[in-house]
């Protein structure tokens, strides 16, 4: 839920990073954390196991500058995305603003996308959400690798309403920006209509 | 569906802040925060040294919920009030409906007082935030949005 705040003037809104495993949630957050000005954004949060998976969130917040006046944050988050800690993504989509569903572009992972996005349409419906009125952009991780599914296949497989699609290699950056700016704009125009 | 903006005045930041003041100084607690239960400082009055606000507060929110969970689990509905005992720096997390008051203290404190002091305060807090609820859902309602008037160049100028 966006937090509007007249006193401090700023806008707080939340984008969630969903997607299955190891499909690069965490890697899309800290490209934008290594490549965002000091000034423009607090510490990077992350509650990993002892071999970096992702237990329970990772959490930045970003600012990205000043929209009537008011300062503009956004609280990104990632969930974990072993299928196992289903309870962990329940709690992190209450109060989401946007989410990007991160999918790996490679044939081997195409069961646990779609399996990872069923999941996120079951989780936001049992928040009370309905993902086709929700701000949300489809990225398509680790375009790098030798053994991926062509854009047009994993596109028609995993677009759930036209929304956005960008190919990414969240490793090297390589469309996460752009994935970023697509929910982030799709979550201010939303502002426009509540 | 997204949610309503949930919209604090600068009027109702101003009385939060000053329930706040109030807590801290019976406390003698070091910083006292009210966070949404979805990770947002609403505000904090106190001694916040170098502190990350915004992370502390949605870590607050996500302990909260793992607490809430786990209450759920054993057939609670919720676990009021979360207690975090350090060698130095301690937290005492109250629930109050959507919100959490978080109370930062040290040795110049006792759990019992802080425990006190913060119910007695969360009735005001509760009034408080039912006001500022019932505002944000009248703004919802009403024909003009709060930022109706935000342009597409005003989105694009921040990606520029």
């Amino acid at each position: 839920m966006t937090f509007i705040n007249y006193a401090s003037r700023e806008i707080n809104c939340k984008i969630v990073y969903y997607g299955p495993g190891l499909c690069g949630k965490t890697t899309n957050l800290q490209h934008i954390y290594d490549s965002t000005a000091p000034q423009a954004k607090g510490k990077l949060i992350s509650l990993a196991t002892e071999t970096d998976r992702t237990l329970f969130f990772d959490f930045m917040p970003l600012e990205l500058g000043t929209v009537r006046g008011f300062k503009t944050r956004f609280h990104l988050y990632t969930v974990p995305g072993q299928v196992y800690y289903d309870a962990s993504r329940k709690l992190i989509l209450k109060g989401v603003d946007g989410v990007v569903f991160v999918a790996d572009s490679q044939e081997e992972r195409m069961d646990a996308n779609v399996e990872s996005l069923y999941n996120l349409e079951d989780n936001l419906q049992s928040q009370g959400y309905d993902l086709n009125q929700l701000p949300y952009v489809l990225q398509l991780n680790k375009r790098d690798l030798p053994n991926v599914i062509p854009m047009h296949d994993l596109t028609h497989e995993l677009q759930k309403k036209g929304e956005p699609v960008f190919e990414a290699v969240a490793k090297d950056g390589t469309g996460v920006f752009d994935t970023l700016k697509a929910v982030a704009k799709q979550v201010l125009t939303e502002l426009r209509k509540t | 569906m997204s949610q309503s903006p949930f919209i604090l005045q600068e009027q109702q930041f101003l009385k939060i802040r000053s329930v706040l003041e109030r807590v801290r100084v019976e406390c003698a607690a070091r910083v006292v925060f009210l966070v949404d239960r979805d990770g947002q400082t609403i505000a904090f009055n106190g001694d916040i040294g170098d502190m990350d606000t915004t992370s502390f507060s949605s870590l607050a929110a996500g302990n909260v919920a793992a607490t809430t969970s786990m209450a759920r689990l054993i057939g609670e509905n919720v676990f009021p009030a979360v207690v975090h005992e350090g060698e130095n720096e301690s937290i005492f997390i109250s629930v109050i409906g959507r919100s959490l008051l978080v109370v930062v203290f040290d040795g110049r404190s006792t759990l019992g007082l802080v425990k006190l002091r913060a119910k007695r305060a969360s009735f005001d807090i509760a009034a408080i935030l039912d006001e500022m609820i019932r505002e944000s859902q009248l703004i919802a309602a009403s024909a003009k949005p709060a930022f109706a008037d935000i342009t597409d160049e005003d989105i694009d100028s921040l990606f520029s």
